[in-house]
């Protein structure tokens, strides 16, 4: 079955517009292409007329690290972050993230661009993105800007950018400085859809003593229909020790204020309510050690 | 099209070619590399994982031109010209290959693994090679032969074979020779159907229902025959013969006229130039349904008030009730003193053989075939042909049936999928007509394992003797009958366990439904009434306190009992061994540490739990069991094989070539086997019931005795010595000082007008039919399993860490080999068991993907350590009797055996729930009636 009539691969991002703009809608943007073409296969769809690969425009593969931000091409494949100490380093969770998603041979092709583009409201990339307060770069109805990576996500599967016009080009967000560090964590099902039951990112920020967390920011998904933060628990946590007691703080009001569903073939609400107490108690020590010790290693790498 | 410029295997290329291929298609079609298979177009299973620049990719949905400039890899670019690569001779010496449709694809894997990380861990290659899918080896042979070919490659020795201890090798029987076309499938030369094209070939469609139950009103095929490029649009009224097919019941249409009963029933087909215009037009046939009531379930169908389905059939929807009657139920029950009473579940299960099926059909008068020829890897390529002449209104000389290589099977290719519709477009277009199937097709189409409802009643003395064993079960036997009756037949006949049990009674009511047909599977039913007969067991052993592997020795079939079919047990009955390895080994892979049942360490929870089984080889049942091999002898000393046996990675061709090269005193590799050719080939007969080995192993081991009893003689005459005083000795006869090569002898036949060629009918055993008593089978394996689970304690998560298998097999004719059955029906059982359902919704399958139907991957598998227990059976070949089936029979009941022992909650629903699991443990419930598919 034909999925498109033509493929372009253009060499810069003016090009990659160009070519929007000459389809007027009829080309769609793929990079890996792992998810994009598995659905229209699955659905039976008839071939675009175009598709516009994004993936071998040089400025939109690199990995930047600068003065503590770490800036992220929309076309680097999962296997390029994953192998990047820099971000090992500075924002492990991104790491443990993608390397979960799918087997080697998707992760090798697969972006983080197509992962956030694709709306899930539980991505494995996305989830971490969220909680390491990144911003996108795109171009949507025609202006370049920077926003908040949530301000990405309209609904389940439904993103702000339009596939056939506009263009996501690069992440950027914080480096986990001195006392800071992130751990993400998903629990998975043997059956059906490579969709995580449940997934959960977090990053801190201990005081000076390293004894305190200053803050947090936390995602939990899929619990809403797009990625979302717990709000509740980030300013709960905020001066609290870093011991056992404060997760099964954090852990209470994570089940006060997030409300998870039952999913057909993935997880029931019961379920996902119980395992929010053990990704939290699973990742949250994780990353106060890791901001503790310095150290961070990313665990669960291709497993 | 465009211009492509593209290095593959060191050669560069510029070619024209549609944007539209993927990296799979410009290599297969537009290169003719077809050693890069295609699995699921999903970039799910990594069959077709090819190195770009070094980096493996599922070439399957990788665009062509995203490869522009770039350097690709191929499984025929591994090998430095004739010197296999060191992955490559270690996969055929390890044993990991069996159907080798996915070998490509693991193979470029690992290569990939290897050019990065010198030295893997067993760890480094589950994350290597976790989406590339395996369906026969089980995996532990393919992590063996990489690790060997790490070695190999850092310069140390390779690792030795895991090869298993078996009794009395001789000189090619009980000696793991490699299989034949072992080097073929390394080098992607094989040939699998897809990879045959023929000039002016057309492509084809199927137009398949959409709806579960359906009246046709009126089909339009004229838009789809004015599209250009349409050779064919054909229905129900273009079949020439009879309009039904099916292997017990001829049931089936070969394409609808008047009723649709599942989705993807079949109402249509075309043939076009290329696969995208027979996919556009097939969106042009207007099809008008009227919608009728679903039979969803097999109660349900059972019941007076639902719709019938086959009003022909005389009993509705009831297909077949099967009944097992054996002493007095009543006095059974009475003389117990513990009685358990479940209900089981389990749901339908796909094959997932990574070859889609696929035919091609060839007319009579096209170049090189002088009668309509179908290609097609089938198990059953006789009956093939015969079904395809009773549609086509042709005789069997008018009709030929060219078997392929099979990318797998496991019972999913008897039923007829495209071979009658090729060979009707193929006459009408008068051109070569390929079918092949999607994935999402192959999944929605064909036969698949029972879903059975399965409510038991076991009862034991104190002393723990089993008193009688009570049982109902319901069987989804979808849309058409298929292998229904026979399947259900089995999983009533063994639904007593391996035990002997006195009194017994058991009902079987096959339905039915609009659900996908379901058919043969591995295991063949008995896999289904195992998971319940074998968790009864162990509640009834801890309802007496007695210790589980004790309670089945207890009750364990031996020489002298008498099965609850009657059947006097003789000879060859293994299980009370297999139950004695297994305790051996549970002791032995304790870690020294003393044995316990279950023990917990943190939040993880860990047991054993242990299951029997077993399975008879052969149809069995009264029906007349045969198979012929023909053998012959050449005078470049080489002899061949021929019989039509299909081998879809089990291996007879093997298990043949070593029965004839023993008897006729030959090494291995002067033994040529050709099979499935119903021009060429004699009939061996189906691919089913673990028969093969014992049939048509017996076929060509007679046929090659009675050819060497002829070269003896021949020999003696011309050597002018009486024949006994010859005796043979690598490929010479000698006597009294003298020798002659054998194809002298050959010659000297030949030219003397004696034929070198005997042909072999070998008849099993009579058996009798279910409900005369006697012998329904005439043989039966056996097997013992212990799994040791790890089970999360706060997620549910279980990981099967070991699986130790003891397994009575008769004789094992290929050790290496056979141990690959057994590893591999392990990890398919395992699959069974934690992962695999396919769900139909109120007739509409959910499960039409890939994507949704997990099969277990090299993550999953345990370590494995099988033994091998050899009771002769004095009439199979050598001793042998059938391995095919009986390793994935209790996997699935020791697993829940073991989850039970780790938590104290029984699974009574498969596949196992760890949602469901954790919330039985939170809420302090003990059992979990509900499964994955009852998440919603």
């Amino acid at each position: 079955m034909k999925l498109w009539n033509h493929y372009h691969t253009p060499q810069s991002v003016d090009e990659a517009v160009r070519l929007l703009m000459q389809y007027d809608g009829a080309a769609r943007i793929v990079a890996g292409g792992t998810d994009l073409l598995v659905d229209m296969r699955a659905e039976g769809q008839d071939p675009h007329e175009a598709l516009i690969d994004i993936t071998l425009i040089p400025e939109l593969r690199n990995i930047e690290a600068e003065n503590g931000t770490i800036v992220i091409g929309a076309g680097v494949t999962h296997t390029a972050i994953v192998k990047s100490l820099q971000i090992s380093n500075g924002a492990t969770c991104l790491v443990e993230s993608c390397g979960v998603v799918g087997g080697p041979q998707v992760r090798n092709v697969a972006t983080l661009g197509g992962n956030v583009a694709h709306a899930l409201p539980a991505g494995d990339g996305t989830t971490s993105l969220v909680a390491l307060d990144a911003e996108a770069e795109i171009i949507h109805q025609s202006k370049r800007r920077w926003l908040p990576i949530r301000d990405l996500f309209l609904g389940p599967g439904q993103s702000l950018l339009d596939s056939s016009r506009d263009l996501l080009l690069r992440f950027r967000f914080k480096a986990c400085a001195d006392g800071e560090a992130s751990a993400f964590k998903r629990i998975m099902r043997p059956q059906g859809v490579a969709l995580p039951v449940l997934g959960c990112a977090v990053w801190v920020r201990l005081d000076n003593t390293r004894s305190f967390y200053e803050s947090a920011r936390i995602c939990i998904a899929p619990v809403g229909p797009t990625p979302q933060r717990v709000f509740e628990v980030e300013t709960a946590i905020q001066g609290k020790p870093v011991d056992e007691n404060t997760v099964t703080e954090m852990v209470k009001i994570a089940h006060d204020s997030l409300r998870p569903r039952t999913s057909k073939y993935r997880a029931t609400a019961e379920y996902r309510y119980e395992m929010i107490d053990v990704l939290l108690r699973r990742t949250l020590p994780l990353a106060a050690k890791r901001a503790q010790t310095g150290v961070s290693v990313p665990e669960g790498v291709g497993v | 099209m465009t211009n492509l410029e593209i290095t593959v295997n060191g050669k560069t290329y510029a070619v024209d070619v549609p944007e539209s291929r993927t990296l799979a298609q410009f290599l297969r079609i537009d290169l003719g590399l077809t050693g890069t298979k295609i699995g699921c177009e999903e970039a799910e299973c990594g069959i077709c994982t090819v190195l770009v620049d070094g980096t493996p990719v599922d070439s399957c949905i990788y665009p062509a031109f995203k490869a522009q400039g770039s350097q690709i890899t191929t499984v025929e670019g591994l090998a430095n010209g004739e010197a296999l690569h060191p992955i490559q001779h270690n996969f055929v010496e390890h044993g990991a290959v069996q159907c080798g449709f996915c070998t490509p694809g693991l193979m470029m894997t690992s290569a990939a693994l290897l050019d990065e990380n010198p030295d893997p861990s067993e760890a480094d290659i589950k994350i290597a090679l976790k989406d590339t899918y395996c369906r026969c080896t089980g995996y532990t042979s393919v992590i063996r032969a990489i690790q060997s070919a790490a070695r190999e490659k850092r310069g140390e020795s390779p690792l030795p074979v895991n090869d298993p201890k078996v009794d009395e090798p001789m000189n090619v029987i009980s000696r793991s020779v490699p299989p034949i076309d072992v080097i073929d499938k390394v080098t992607g030369r094989a040939k699998f159907t897809d990879d045959f094209v023929f000039a002016d070939m057309l492509f084809a469609r199927t137009l398949r229902s959409p709806h579960p139950h359906a009246r046709i009103l009126s089909i339009n095929t004229e838009k789809a025959k004015a599209l250009p490029g349409v050779h064919a649009v054909l229905t129900h009224k273009d079949v020439p013969g009879e309009n039904l097919h099916g292997l017990v019941y001829r049931d089936w249409p070969v394409l609808c006229h008047d009723v649709v009963r599942y989705v993807g029933d079949a109402v249509a087909i075309v043939a076009a130039d290329t696969e995208d215009i027979a996919a556009d037009s097939l969106k042009l046939i207007e099809v008008e349904y009227e919608l009728l009531p679903v039979v969803a379930d097999p109660e349900y169908a059972h019941k007076a008030d639902a719709p019938v389905l086959h009003p022909n059939h005389p009993t509705g929807n009831l297909l077949k009730h099967i009944k097992v009657r054996h002493g007095d139920i009543e006095q059974g029950f009475a003389e117990a003193d513990v009685i358990v009473e479940r209900e089981y579940r389990t749901p339908t299960t796909e094959h997932a053989f990574l070859e889609p099926e696929c035919a091609i059909g060839v007319p009579n008068g096209y170049p090189g075939h002088e009668k309509l020829t179908v290609y097609v890897g089938s198990q059953i390529p006789y009956q093939d042909r015969d079904q395809i002449c009773l549609a086509m209104n042709l005789t069997e000389k008018q009709v030929r049936v060219i078997g392929t290589l099979i990318g797998g099977g496991f019972g999913g290719k008897e039923d007829i999928a495209g071979q009658i519709h090729v060979a009707m477009l193929a006459t009408v277009t008068r051109k070569p007509v390929k079918m092949l199937y999607s994935r999402q097709e192959s999944l929605i189409f064909h036969p698949k394992r029972h879903a059975t409802i399965i409510r038991i009643k076991t009862g034991a003395k104190q002393d723990g003797k089993l008193t009688a064993v009570q049982a109902e079960l319901y069987g989804d036997g979808g849309a058409y009958a298929s292998l229904s009756d026979k399947v259900m037949t089995r999983a009533t006949t063994h639904a007593t366990g391996p035990y002997e049990v006195p009194h017994a009674k058991i009902d079987c009511y096959a339905m039915y439904t609009n659900n996908v047909p379901s058919g043969a599977f591995r295991g063949f039913g008995v896999t289904q009434s195992a998971f319940a007969v074998e968790q009864n067991m162990d509640l009834l052993a801890e309802a007496l306190d007695i210790d589980p592997l004790d309670f089945r020795l207890m009750n364990a079939q031996k020489v002298g009992v008498t099965t609850a079919t009657g059947q006097l047990l003789r000879e060859s009955v293994g299980l009370i061994e297999t139950i004695d390895g297994v305790r051996e080994d549970m002791q032995a892979h304790h870690n020294g540490s003393g044995f316990k049942w279950t023990w917990r360490d943190g939040h993880k929870a860990y047991a054993w739990g242990i299951a029997c089984a077993y399975k008879n080889t052969g149809l069995g049942g009264g029906a007349p069991d045969k198979s012929e091999a023909e053998v012959e002898a050449f005078e470049d000393g080489t002899i061949e094989v021929r019989t039509a046996a299909a081998d879809m990675g089990q291996g007879i061709a093997h298990v043949v070539a070593q029965c004839a090269a023993e008897e006729m005193h030959l090494a291995y590799e002067r033994v040529k086997v050709l099979l499935c050719d119903t021009d060429l080939t004699p009939n061996g007969g189906p691919t089913t019931a673990s028969r093969q080995t014992f049939m048509t192993g017996n076929a060509a081991r007679l046929a090659a005795s009675t050819l060497r009893e002829a070269i003896t003689r021949s020999a003696a005459e011309m050597m002018d010595v009486p024949p006994e005083k010859i005796y043979y000795e690598e490929g010479l006869l000698r006597s009294n000082g003298h020798s002659v090569e054998m194809g002298k002898v050959v010659g000297w036949m030949k030219s003397n007008g004696l034929s070198a060629r005997v042909k072999h009918i070998y008849h099993a055993p009579p058996t009798q039919p279910l409900g005369t008593g006697g012998d329904m089978h005439f043989a039966f394996s056996y097997a013992t399993q212990a799994a040791l689970i790890e089970i999360d304690m706060e997620t549910g998560e279980i990981h099967v860490l070991k699986v130790l298998s003891s397994t009575d097999i008769g004789r094992a004719i290929n050790p290496l080999m056979l141990q690959g059955q057994i590893e591999g029906g392990i990890v398919m059982a395992m699959g069974n068991c934690l992962t695999e359902a396919f769900i139909i919704e109120d007739g509409v399958p959910w499960s039409q993907l890939l994507a949704r139907y997990k099969m277990p991957s090299i993550k999953h598998t345990p370590e494995i350590i099988s033994r091998l227990v050899e009771h002769r059976s004095s009439e199979g070949p050598y001793g042998a009797k059938g391995v095919g089936e009986i390793p994935s029979i209790n996997t699935t009941p020791a697993i829940c055996n073991a989850i039970y022992n780790a938590t104290g909650v029984r699974i009574y629903s498969l596949p196992v729930d760890q949602d469901a699991l954790v919330r039985a443990l939170r809420s302090g419930q003990t059992e979990v009636h509900t499964a994955w598919q009852d998440v919603r």
